[in-house]
This record gives structure tokens, sequence and C-alpha cells, in this order.
């Protein structure tokens, strides 16, 4: 995954766009997240300012949904499906290894900045359990082979 | 002539190697000089036969599966002589499993090129459209009351009561907004809509805008489905180029216009006033109703909520099928419901049939029983907020009120099911933390109540006073129960209570005899 380095005025470019929108505080979220691969605190008050919002609203905002990021995630991101139909497939002890490979627990990055592990609840890929997602890409009927192989690809 | 051949490019198939499948036919192809038509339908739902690959010939679309890029080259020869290969499955439509539905909702897809609005309109889209052009808002919504069509988001409200009430909501702005949260895990059938017959959701919402008066229509999608968000993107877009949304729809004088929105994670944002919070960009907690979004729905204007198998069973119904839909089901559920098969199940997938067929019939008989082939012990039903049924209820009916009956639930129809290693009190306790992790915070009872109920599960399975740590947690489950404001907090004692009513031993005590009978 390739992001822009911050940049105020790009962000600004950015937020301009979408503010005709109706409602836009997640819509512009969203595309900086795209853009810089996370919202920077630098953005709050910038996003605040342009949809009259107090900047306590927009935190209030950023920090209640869980896909949206405060820190820059690793070159990887492995979503690894925690819901019901998963864990009947075996979902857990495919989480239990991905742990203990790559050394850290589910929404934390490896030392090396190549892996941030998610869970997620549900990717609609129950009837092909246990399922996990690397970047955008979709892995169903996840086993421990294919697990480590999409290790060893996020992490060579 | 050149070979017209399918292979889905829904997720599910992809996630088992559709697009790999599809490059080496590409490739094979090519080398051999052999001109190919390849289209990238939605799926059947057959998913234990993913990826599937079909290719047209003269008696119908003959089927293979599941496949890998490995086969490829052998299935091409075995098509073009002819010929037998063990991965045949003869034409598609025979294969049993596809052949015992009904489908309604889910006629086209993996039948037609989710991109291609020509296809959908070769394949009778459209249809109800053009015929709620010509009629009043009155007669629209006479039909839909008719049909006797319930939400399919799983509170199975009637959708032309809730229709009418916004119509008749006075004037000024109005909105459509379809709830493509599917947060239930088990639950994949708006997925592969939205993925394979997208032109169907944007059909349906646009006759709800004509009948209600509304001109715009947002449907929100969760972003762990980016596939479905890149199909109904495509899809507007060419339904706006081609005059089915924007000013004056096929030169009428209704306009609709639609605009897709993603989520950000939270399961609470598939409760319908928390999207309509997430829609209006705040934090996706809870409204109390009233007033019903039908009255002040999104940015306070009279607002139809409708799920996308809602949504999409009305083009079928306008298309002159309100009696044909209605006459499908039992007692006051009518037409079909798109059972979703996960988990731990031999052939999962999405089964499509009228309403009345018994748990017992969907997991043994079409779902074959488990993928471990060990005993089936428990099946949850509705999501992570549905009950958990052991075998002794097998012979409940796929019907809202049935399930109601038994302290269970239809929602969204996610059959999830798990073998005879499952430890149910592990399953309580994780409902009790899904809800902790997912409760929006806004009332007091779902935000504590599910950490101190996951708290408590855990002192009886550690065998911490279990008599009276159970007292709590039933008395928790009720305050929860009746003190919650939305369904998350109201429905997450029914899979702790359910784990515990039926599978007691997992929690220490002693089994007891489960009475089958109502």
């Amino acid at each position: 995954m390739q992001n822009e380095p911050w940049d105020p005025t790009r962000a600004a470019e950015i937020i301009a766009g979408l503010t005709h929108k109706e409602g836009p505080t997640l819509v512009i979220l969203h595309a900086l997240q795209e853009a810089f691969g996370h919202v920077p605190a630098a953005a709050e008050p910038m996003v605040a300012q342009a949809l009259n919002l107090s900047r306590a609203e927009v935190h209030g905002v950023l920090t209640f949904y869980p896909d949206f990021r405060r820190t820059p995630p690793g070159r990887h991101v492995l979503k690894l499906c925690r819901a019901e139909a998963c864990q009947a497939a075996g979902g857990d002890a495919l989480a239990a290894r991905a742990e203990t490979r790559l050394g850290v627990t589910f929404g934390a990055t490896t030392a090396d900045g190549a892996v941030t592990l998610e869970p997620t609840y549900c990717l609609g890929l129950c009837a092909t359990a246990p399922a996990a997602m690397l970047n955008e890409r979709v892995i169903g009927r996840l086993d421990a082979g294919k697990l480590d192989a999409l290790l060893t690809e996020a992490q060579p | 002539m050149s070979l017209r051949v399918f292979i889905p490019r829904d997720s599910g198939a992809l996630a088992v190697g559709a697009d790999e499948a599809a490059a080496e036919l590409t490739r094979v192809a090519h080398d051999r000089h052999l001109p190919l038509d390849l289209v990238r339908p939605g799926s059947r739902g057959l998913y234990w036969l993913e990826p599937m690959l079909e290719v047209d010939t003269p008696a119908g679309r003959v089927a293979f599966g599941p496949t890998t890029a490995d086969d490829v080259a052998s299935i091409l020869d075995a098509i073009l002589s002819d010929g037998e290969h063990p991965l045949k499955l003869g034409l598609t439509e025979q294969i049993p499993w596809l052949k015992r539905q009904t489908r309604l909702t889910f006629v086209r897809c993996g039948i037609i090129d989710p991109r291609s609005i020509d296809d959908y309109r070769a394949h009778g889209g459209y249809k109800g459209l053009e015929r709620a052009l010509k009629m009043s808002s009155d007669a629209i919504i006479d039909d839909i009351v008719k049909s006797g069509l319930r939400g399919r988001g799983g509170a199975g409200f009637p959708t032309g009561t809730k229709w009418r009430t916004v119509a008749q909501a006075g004037r000024g702005q109005k909105y459509i907004c379809c709830n493509a949260d599917e947060g239930d895990s088990g639950t994949f059938a708006d997925r592969m809509l939205m993925e394979g017959d997208p032109f169907m959701v944007i059909e349906g919402m646009t006759i709800a805008g004509i009948a209600v008066g509304a001109t715009r229509g947002y449907i929100y999608i969760r972003s762990e489905y980016p596939h479905a968000v890149e199909a109904m993107n495509a899809a507007i877009e060419a339904a706006r180029r081609t005059g089915y949304l924007g000013d004056h729809i096929c030169h009428s004088t209704d306009s609709f216009d639609i605009e897709v929105r993603v989520g950000a994670g939270a399961y609470i944002c598939g409760e319908e006033t928390s999207m309509l919070e997430s829609l209006e960009g705040k934090r996706g907690t809870v409204r109390a109703k009233p007033p019903l979004p039908a009255h002040k729905g999104l940015f306070g204007r009279p607002t139809v909520i409708n799920n996308v198998l809602t949504f999409s069973a009305v083009p079928y119904i306008l298309d002159g099928g309100a009696q044909a839909y209605a006459d499908c089901g039992m007692g006051r559920s009518r037409g079909t419901k798109p059972i979703q098969l996960g988990g731990n199940i031999r052939h999962g997938g999405l089964f499509e049939v009228a309403f009345g067929i018994t748990l017992g019939e969907l997991i043994d008989d079409i779902g074959g029983g488990t993928l471990s082939g060990r005993p089936v012990r428990a099946v949850q039903v509705g999501g992570p907020l549905g009950a958990y049924f052991p075998r002794a209820l097998f012979d409940t009916p796929f019907d809202y009120e049935a399930f109601a009956a038994r302290s269970g639930m239809v929602g969204h129809g996610g059959v999830v099911v798990f073998d005879d290693t499952v430890d149910m009190a592990k399953q309580a306790r994780f409902a009790m933390e899904f809800c902790a992790i997912e409760s929006c915070g806004k009332c007091t009872p779902c935000r504590i109540g599910s950490t101190r109920g996951a708290e408590t599960v855990d002192k009886i399975i550690a065998g911490d006073r279990p008599a009276a740590n159970i007292a709590v947690l039933e008395d928790l489950c009720n305050t929860m129960k009746f003190g919650s404001l939305c369904a998350l907090g109201g429905l997450a004692p029914i899979p702790v209570l359910s784990a515990l009513a039926h599978f007691p031993e997992d929690f220490g005590l002693a089994p007891r005899r489960l009475q089958a009978a109502e």
C-alpha cells in the first residue's frame, strides 16, 4: 500500500472537494485516510473548520469508528475474521497462530513495520470460512498453510 | 463463434481463486488462438463449488467446479471435445441444490453480467420500474401491501405500511435509505446481490422513491465489502448514463438519484437510527424512537429505510407479481427468504426458498451436515444476536413467528453451523464480548451490561458460585432486554440465554431434558 506523505495543502484540497456533500464528515475522513494512510491530528482542526464543527466533534467521529487510524499502519494490513462463522470453522486457532508468528496482538503492527494485524467481524465469506483480507484481497478457506503463505508474503 | 464462459467475480469466489482461474483461462485461450467471451457474473451461491466455471452450450449452461487455475486447460479440452471431466457438474440449472430453490430475488444472480444494464434488461430488469412510472403513488404502495412483503433486514416490519407513512408525511425533501450494513456473521445475501445484481437494488430504491415522493437515495454499505461498493458505484453510474437515474427518469416527470456511502467498521451502524447518524456525518449512536425515521429520518426529513433484500423484492412485485409473491410462504411470513448457510457446513451457500422450510431440512438435507464430518451440535440462526439451537429444535420452520415462539429469531437469515467440538459457554461469552466491543455506548444496559455479562460468564465457567452467578446473569440479561435503546443490547441476551438453556452442561450444570415440542 502506497500512501502520500502528510501535506496540509493536499489535505485542504481533498476537504474542499467534498464539503458540498450532505453530511460529509465520514466521506472526508475516508478520503484523507485513503490518501495518507491515516488521519493525523493536524487534519482534525482543518475538517472542523471546513464543516463548521467543533474540533471535539470531529475527534469524536474519528475515534468512534474502528476503521479510522490516527497513526500510519504497517505496509500491509492483515484482517482476520473473528466472528461466529469463522470461529465454527477453526478461526480461533488461526488467529492465535497469526499472533504468535507475527509476535504482536490484534490491533498492533510488527516491529519492522511490515504488518498490522486487525480483527474483523465478518467479511461476508461465511460459506468459505475461515476468511481473511490482506490489504484489499479476500481469502477464503484459510488454513495454517495458507495463513503462513500470507504472512510470508506480507513479511518476507 | 467465440466460446462464452462465465467465472464469477463475486468476492466469495474471488476468495477461493476465481481471478486466478479467469486469468489462466484467458491465457490458455490466447495461446490456442481460441476466441473467448469471458463474462464475470455474480455467484450462484453454491460456494462449495466455487470457483464455478460455466460454459454456454445449445442445451444451456454447463458447470464445472470447484476449479483451480490448474484445472482450466483440461476443462477447456473437455468443453471443446464435449467430453467428460472429473469436475463436470452437468447443466447448472439441473444441479439439485439449485433446482430445489424458489428464486425470486436471486433470479438473475450468477447469471447476468452485473456491469451490463443491457444484460439486466434482457433478463426482465426494469420492467417493474416501467410499470411503476405509469402508476399512482397509492397504487404502487397498494401492490407492496398486497404482496405481504416484510422487511428482510431482520425486524420484519410490513414494508407497505412504512412506505405509506412516508408518502403521507407531507411535502418537501424525503429520502430513501438502503441499509447495506450487513454486519451479522453468517449473512452474505446483501453482498451477493450488490455484487451480482446491483441494478435490481437500484430499481427497487427508485420505485420506492417514486412511491413516496423522494428524490434522493443513499445506500450505506459497510467498508468490509469493497467489492460490493465498487459494483454498486459502477451500476449507479451506468444507470445515470442511460437515464434510469437522475432527472426525469425514462423521460418521465419523476427524478431520483442515489449515492453510495461507505461505513467505517461499526457494527451498530446497521441499526437504522445509528445508520442515519452516520450518514449525517456523526458518531453512529442510536436515536430514541419515536420519532420514527418515517416521520423524522435523515436530516430530520421523512425517510424510508429498508434493507438490500427488501428493495430487491420490489421490482418483481411491481412487475405484476404481488399476488404470486404473497402466495409463497406461511402464516404472516410471505414470499421467499434467502437463507445463508455458513460456518462448519459441507454445502455452504445461499438458498432462496419460500418461508416454512425447517431448520433440520436446511442443515442436514441441503447443507449436508458439517464440513468436519462430526455431528452438528449447535446452530446459530439470525446473526450474533440470534439464538443457538440444539438438534432437538431442528423441527422449527423458517418463519418469523415460529422462531420467536422458541425464543429465537430468523433475523437476516444467516445459519451458522457448529460441530460437537464447540464450547457453548465460550460462545455465550463471545456474544457478550461482541456486544461490549460494538456497543455505541449511548445507553447503560448495553454499554455496561455487556461488559458485566462477559465477566459473569467467566465466573460461571470458573465454577465461582455458579447458581448465584447464573441468577445474576439472567437478571442482567433481563435488564439489557427491556432497558436497552436498540436491538444490540436488547437482543444480545438471546444467544447467551439460549446457550444456557440448551447446553447447560457446558456451564458446569446438570444436563436437562429439552422439551422439543412447543
